[in-house]
């Protein structure tokens, strides 16, 4: 096996070539750390993301654009409200961290917010962890950091991440910051949504942590996150700090478990690229050599639910009806399998999967007189 | 998801048709609804943009705030809202017929019967998607607390009359369709989706015009291209040609009609306000109404397909017969208007931002005996849910093959008759375990006794244990005869009410006792210059 | 896994003895209103239960017991009438047929009756949360014992809070979850939530109330409590009462080399046994596992196995009344029961993760509740089913399941909403998962079909 640094500079080389020539690596965004969420066990999304290909244009290359579009609306207010949560150099952002997170610290007045701006993402993560060092060694005052920039491997290739915010307390410990627009009403807020932002936080705290091992004063990351949303009908800032342990627990696990990115590059055809720029069958023949674990919930996570949507039609898979459809179903995966099944075409009755499928069809045929009638209706 | 639903959508995917998932209509239908199709502004706590509403297919009034940041115009829009709202639920309120209703006497504390008004009918709203229900709590939240220039004349920014009150009763809407069966608000999609399986996931079944593609496809062509198409298709100018069902809109309507739009309206204002004379003022005026007309051009364009959608699944399921036990519980939803109604008529203050401790384990206990209910009524009303029930050993049904006369061992006894049932069910049965079937649309309760050879023949035995009369000899039809079809469940039909909680101001220290001395009025939300709604 | 590094003084007696006479102190002395107790699996909750009462009883304070099932509260009485036959007991009962074990009309100082005012009077009065909740009209209690609190809904405390002064709650919070058949989020992040716990409720609103904990399982032998304190109660760690080699398992008959042999030596030799049948998606009534788990059962009873325990110096046999199989579904232990008829044992408890609650046995072969199955729901990744399942042997756990769960996990992601404002349920039933599987891949035995 070849020394580690060479083979990290061969995948990184590998996924240059994925992506195609010229084309950035796009970063893990919210978007994209969700659907890992979601859907961890799908190779496709866990290559495209890995090589940092850029899902919503490839799922417009391929014919079947994502609906992720963003109203302007939203997104006008969504940079009005963070900005405001920002301004000032934080104050209120580190009000609401002292009041909802540290209440035992002295009050923020005078924040340090370090400039975190380089040249690239490798730049700036490397500014990030310079300037998370820096408040380490000062302690005992607030620090802030607007935007910065943390790597995570996920799969074995490196990842950049940016959380909205990331302060650092006076006891030298670390908290992440995740600003979301949505509202919390009489202090309660959309579950979904909370789940999200947790979700995705905790992958910030897992970055962190690694960053932190490496400082000698190894701070503590706090496992409470702050989440900043609009209070009630108004765009006032209020925060509720969110316990992530679980979703911590989750993540590391899930992460710890993926299938390396190596691999299923490995296992890709010679020439294989997902760049958009190729012709539209060459470019479905490189997506469908890589094999998808379709659901319907990636249709609200990932660009590219609506290609597998279609693929897992054509395939007559029963999942495309929703995960839990398969409950009942053991070994049977078709739609076709299935209704023969049912209808006594085919399938072993002593499966007791097949015995209960007949059962249920003769019980509904009966329900809806499409059979000789059995018994009268239950009035 | 039970085998028979399963089977029911994957049949819809051979067929390219909607399958049925019911055989009766499970929710009541008024003669004459509600419909509000809302839309709101991305990125706000659901400010509204317009609204198409009103009770006539032909003829919705279109309600459009031109500028969603605008508070004037958000004001002038719920208060118009409130104009169409509130007569159509007042026009419920004042016919009653007399009812019955048990209550706890404050003097003997006992419980007596009191005659009391009930509605004679009540109000439906129906909206088109459970995302419309949440919005409607969300009004209501945003304007029950609201002050009127008459209720507090220091409040800086004084809504219009009667939109506290229009909160209160969309408050109240958006809580009872929170209990199990009930119709006072319903989401046109849920309902839709109880009564037809579609050949897609119940997450796509959420898209109305989908849904509605499934269930009623255009003719000559499938289920399937016809729901895709409601989903995907979009026009030369990039736009959905079925939009979304709302409340939310497609961010390409916003970016490239809606945006621009409002700027237009907003530099024809700027210039209005700028005008330096009379006749520019008019000429800018007409500007402005220009510009505006074009916005709500915009709204109507977006909501009047969702509108006709509602309609066709409100025919598409007035086509089903009505339950035999939906009116009952359509009644209960009349007691529940009747009750709002007396309580605005009392002066009583708005509904609390959240709920104390007793009235949330009393609304709780409500909702799960209004969800047995259910469960039990539509299985009694639809022989597709009791296949359901049968199938997963719940319920069984079969022929009656012997009866034999026995009685109870006491000093008088009564009829507790053997009777013989074959099925081909095979019901989770133990010993002595009750059996209920519907007489007269009453429960009689059966006792299982035992399997005449074995589990595997199916002839169960159950004793019967009432409705027999009080006579020695069971009363005429009180018992299964010999050759009877019959179909016995194991869930009870009416559910047992549960204890009584305490009152609230007895709430106990585990729960933070009462919840103090005097009860202080709900503040208003504070009204600042950010509020979006 | 391995276990935590003991400390060389640590003696789980006097651990657990301290534990006690604190809860007591605190029940019976302290000035709070209520005292939690928090009780791992086979930690001495009963005995505890017991023992309060008893002193309560004693010490002249009328005392009200509430728990949640009829099991829950005829095993109670039945329990203090073995400790005190002189106590005078109540039974306070529904009006349904058959409401109580019959069992109980032969003690003499235990009164049965529907109407609490005919036990009124009594040292103690035992029903269950439903009950209790139609008395009213009554003088309140001095005292109360709430069992199996965790598992009680914070609304049915609601009902019964105002019969009681003051109360002892007791429970394990690592079991199944009380639940609602209707959604309740709207109240989620209220401090009275009530579909929440009991519990919950209750901290919630009396933050200051003194806490304790049963640091000490008995049940569980040194093999499994590790596993079972990470897995579940990974922020409230609990060790075993014995130590390694305190017990121990042995056969007579020496294995005949079959999978149920080797996987039955396997757990006899560690304490767990993982008998793994090929990667298959099948129904629930999976016709293979359901006969894996039958021959497990009838090779334990046939090899002659015999426990030796910190309990008695001689050997105990391994009799069908000490073996359990745990499922998920009720009609998985219906299919196991005709299976086991089948093979000619009648008499071993089979029992869904619900009814287990609360038991003990020697040995527990448990049916795994993603065995086979196409998809995972929350009802199967639900910690407390598993806790309960894997939570229930005083020696030994033979898991039997198919091959390929974990890749199941992964594909049924975690990705629960959160709620503002609630605490934090501990852990996370798809983690709690992972972390019990790698554990059992230590202790895997192939099945190999056999050849007819």
């Amino acid at each position: 096996m070849p020394p580690p640094r060479t083979r990290e500079k061969a995948l990184r080389h590998r996924l240059a070539e994925l992506r195609g020539p010229e084309v950035e690596a796009k970063a893990l965004d919210a978007r994209a750390l969700a659907a890992l969420a979601a859907n961890p066990g799908c190779r496709r999304r866990a290559i495209l993301d890995g090589a940092g290909v850029d899902k919503a244009v490839l799922a417009d290359a391929l014919g079947s654009p994502s609906v992720f579009g963003q109203s302007q609306f939203a997104f006008v207010r969504g940079n009005a409200f963070e900005a405001k949560v920002k301004a000032d150099g934080g104050t209120e952002l580190l009000r609401l961290a002292h009041e909802k997170l540290d209440r035992g610290a002295e009050p923020p007045a005078g924040a340090r917010v370090p400039d975190l701006t380089a040249q690239g993402p490798r730049g700036r993560t490397a500014r990030t962890e310079l300037a998370l060092r820096e408040a380490a060694e000062a302690p005992g005052a607030w620090t802030l950091l607007d935007h910065p920039m943390l790597a995570l491997d996920v799969a074995g290739s490196p990842a950049f991440l940016e959380p909205d915010a990331v302060v650092v307390h006076p006891d030298g410990s670390w908290t992440v910051v995740e600003i979301k627009s949505f509202p919390m009403l009489d202090g309660a807020a959309d579950p979904a949504k909370v789940g999200a932002a947790a979700r995705q936080s905790a992958v910030y705290v897992l970055a962190l942590e690694q960053v932190a091992a490496r400082l000698d004063s190894a701070p503590r990351v706090r496992h409470r996150i702050l989440l900043v949303c609009p209070k009630d009908f108004s765009n006032l800032p209020t925060a509720s700090a969110v316990d992530v342990r679980r979703q911590r627990a989750v993540t590391a696990r899930q992460l710890e478990r993926l299938t390396r990115i190596e691999e299923i590059a490995d296992a890709l055809p010679e020439g294989t690229c997902f760049s958009p720029k190729l012709p539209a069958e060459r470019l479905t023949e490189a997506v469908e050599s890589v094999p998808a674990t379709y659901a319907p919930e990636c249709l609200s996570a990932c660009e590219l639910a609506f290609h597998c949507r279609d693929r897992a039609r054509a395939q007559d898979v029963v999942t495309r009806l929703g995960r839990p459809v398969r409950a009942e179903l053991g070994g049977l995966t078709t739609i076709g399998e299935v209704l023969a099944a049912a209808r006594g075409e085919a399938g072993d009755p002593d499966d007791p999967a097949v015995a209960a499928l007949r059962r249920a069809a003769a019980l509904r045929a009966e329900a809806l007189g499409t059979a000789a009638p059995e018994v009268a209706p239950c009035r | 998801m039970s085998l028979i639903a399963t089977l029911a959508r994957l049949e819809a995917v051979s067929t390219g048709r909607a399958q049925p998932a019911a055989t009766v209509r499970h929710r009541h239908l008024s003669e004459r609804p509600l419909v509000l199709v809302p839309l709101i502004t991305a990125g706000e706590a659901g400010a509204p943009l317009g609204a198409l509403v009103g009770t006539d297919r032909d003829a919705p009034r279109l309600l459009v705030v031109p500028q969603p940041r605008d508070r004037d115009l958000r004001f002038a829009f719920l208060a118009e809202l409130a104009d169409v709202v509130l007569p159509y639920v007042d026009g419920f309120a004042d016919v009653v017929e007399a009812a019955e209703r048990s209550e706890t006497d404050p003097e003997t504390g006992k419980r007596v019967k009191v005659e009391v008004e009930l509605c004679a009918d009540a109000p439906q709203l129906i909206v088109p998607s459970r995302a419309g229900v949440d919005l409607v709590r969300l009004l209501g939240r945003s304007m029950r607390f609201r002050r009127t220039a008459e209720q507090d004349p220091e409040a800086p920014f004084p809504a219009p009359p009667r939109v506290p009150l229009l909160g209160r009763w969309l408050t109240h809407f958006g809580e009872r369709a929170r209990v199990p069966g009930s119709s006072l608000l319903l989401a046109m999609t849920d309902v839709l989706a109880r009564h037809w399986a579609t050949g897609q996931s119940t997450l796509e079944d959420q898209h109305l015009g989908a849904l509605l593609a499934w269930i009623d496809p255009p003719e000559g062509r499938s289920g399937a291209k016809a729901a895709q198409e409601a989903e995907l298709a979009r026009d030369a100018d990039g736009q959905l040609v079925c939009p979304p069902a709302g409340p939310a809109t497609d961010p390409a309507f916003d970016n490239k009609l809606l945006a621009p739009a409002i700027e237009r309206y907003d530099r024809a204002r700027g210039a209005l306000a700028a005008a330096e004379d009379g006749l520019e003022a008019d000429e800018r005026l007409g500007a402005l109404t220009a510009a505006e007309r074009e916005i709500r051009a915009l709204v109507e364009s977006r909501t009047r397909p969702t509108w006709d959608a509602v309609w066709r699944g409100l025919d598409l399921l007035r086509k089903l017969p009505e339950g035999a036990r939906v009116e009952e519980r359509w009644t209960r939803d009349r007691w529940s208007f009747t009750g709002h109604r007396d309580r605005v008529l009392a002066g009583e203050p708005p509904q609390p931002r959240r709920d104390d401790a007793v009235t949330a384990a009393n609304k709780l206990a409500v909702r799960e005996r209004e969800q047995a209910r259910l469960e039990a009524q539509e299985a009694l009303d639809d022989p597709l849910v009791m296949a359901a029930r049968r199938l997963s050993g719940e319920a069984f049904a079969g022929e009656v093959v012997d009866v034999v006369m026995a009685y109870s061992e006491s000093r008088r006894p009564s009829p507790r008759p053997l009777v013989t049932v074959r099925t081909d069910d095979r019901p989770h049965l133990g010993e002595r375990v009750r059996a209920y079937r519907s007489l007269g649309g009453k429960p009689q309760t059966a006792e299982f006794v035992g399997y005449e050879e074995g589990p595997e023949d199916g002839l169960l035995v159950l004793r019967v244990m009432d409705r027999m009369g009080r006579g020695k000899e069971p009363e005429e039809g009180s018992v299964p005869e010999k050759g009877d079809r019959v179909c016995f469940t194991l869930f009870e039909h009416e559910p047992r009410g549960g204890a009584k909680l305490p009152d609230p101001e007895e709430t106990p220290w585990t729960h933070g006792g009462p919840p103090g001395e005097e009860a202080v009025p709900e503040p208003a939300d504070p009204v600042t210059e950010e509020d979006v709604l | 896994m391995t276990a935590p590094a003991r400390q060389a003084v640590f003696d789980p007696g006097a651990a657990a003895a301290r534990a006690t006479d604190a809860i007591l102190r605190d029940t019976l002395r302290g000035a709070a209103r209520g005292v939690v107790v928090d009780s791992p699996p086979g930690a001495g909750k009963s005995t505890l239960v017991v023992r309060a009462a008893l002193e309560l009883a004693e010490a002249g304070r009328p005392l009200m017991v509430v728990a949640q099932t009829n099991a829950q509260v005829d095993d109670l009485v039945l329990r203090l009438a073995e400790k005190n036959p002189d106590l005078p007991v109540g039974r306070l009962h529904s009006s349904d047929t058959d409401p109580y074990d019959k069992a109980l009309d032969s003690l003499e100082n235990v009164r049965t009756s529907a109407k609490a005012a005919d036990l009124a009077g009594l040292a103690v009065v035992i029903s269950t949360a439903a009950k209790w909740a139609h008395v009213k009209g009554v003088e309140p209690w001095e005292h109360a014992i709430v069992d199996e609190a965790y598992q009680m809904r914070s609304d049915a405390l609601l009902a019964v809070a105002n019969l009681f002064e003051r109360a002892l709650f007791v429970g394990d919070p690592g079991q199944l979850d009380p639940f609602s058949i209707v959604g309740g989020e709207q109240w989620a992040g209220l401090s009275y939530d009530p579909s929440a716990s009991a519990v919950t409720t209750l901290l919630a609103h009396n933050p200051e109330l003194p806490q304790h904990r049963l640091p000490v399982s008995w049940r569980l032998p040194a093999s499994a409590a590790p596993l079972v304190s990470d897995a579940f109660y990974p922020y409230t760690p609990f060790r075993s009462g014995t130590d390694h080699g305190d017990r121990g398992l042995a056969f007579s008959v020496p294995p005949d080399g079959s999978a149920p042999d080797r996987v039955i030596d396997e757990a006899a030799e560690s304490g767990w046994g993982l008998l793994e049948l090929p990667a298959r998606h099948t129904p629930r009534t999976d016709p293979e596992a359901v006969r894996a788990v039958a021959l497990v059962v009838r090779r334990l009873l046939d090899r002659g196995g015999a426990a030796t325990s910190e309990r008695s110096p001689d050997p105990t046999p391994l009799t069908a009344d000490r073996i359990a199989v745990g499922t998920a579904h009720r009609d998985q232990a219906a299919a196991i029961r005709a299976a086991l008829t089948e093979l000619g044992v009648p008499d071993v408890t089979v029992d869904t993760a619900n009814r287990l609650q609360g038991r003990e046995y020697d040995v527990t072969v448990v049916l795994h509740p993603l065995s086979g199955r196409p998809d995972a729901t929350a009802f199967h990744l639900e910690t407390g089913r598993l806790c309960v399942l894997a939570s229930r042997h005083r020696h030994a756990c033979i898991v039997v399941c198919r091959e390929g769960v974990t890749d199941l996990l992964d594909d049924y992601p975690s990705t629960e909403p959160v709620q503002l404002g609630t605490l934090v349920k501990f852990p996370d039933g798809w983690e709690a998962n992972h972390a019990v599987l790698a554990h059992l891949a230590e202790h895997r035995v192939a099945w190999r079909p056999e050849v007819r």
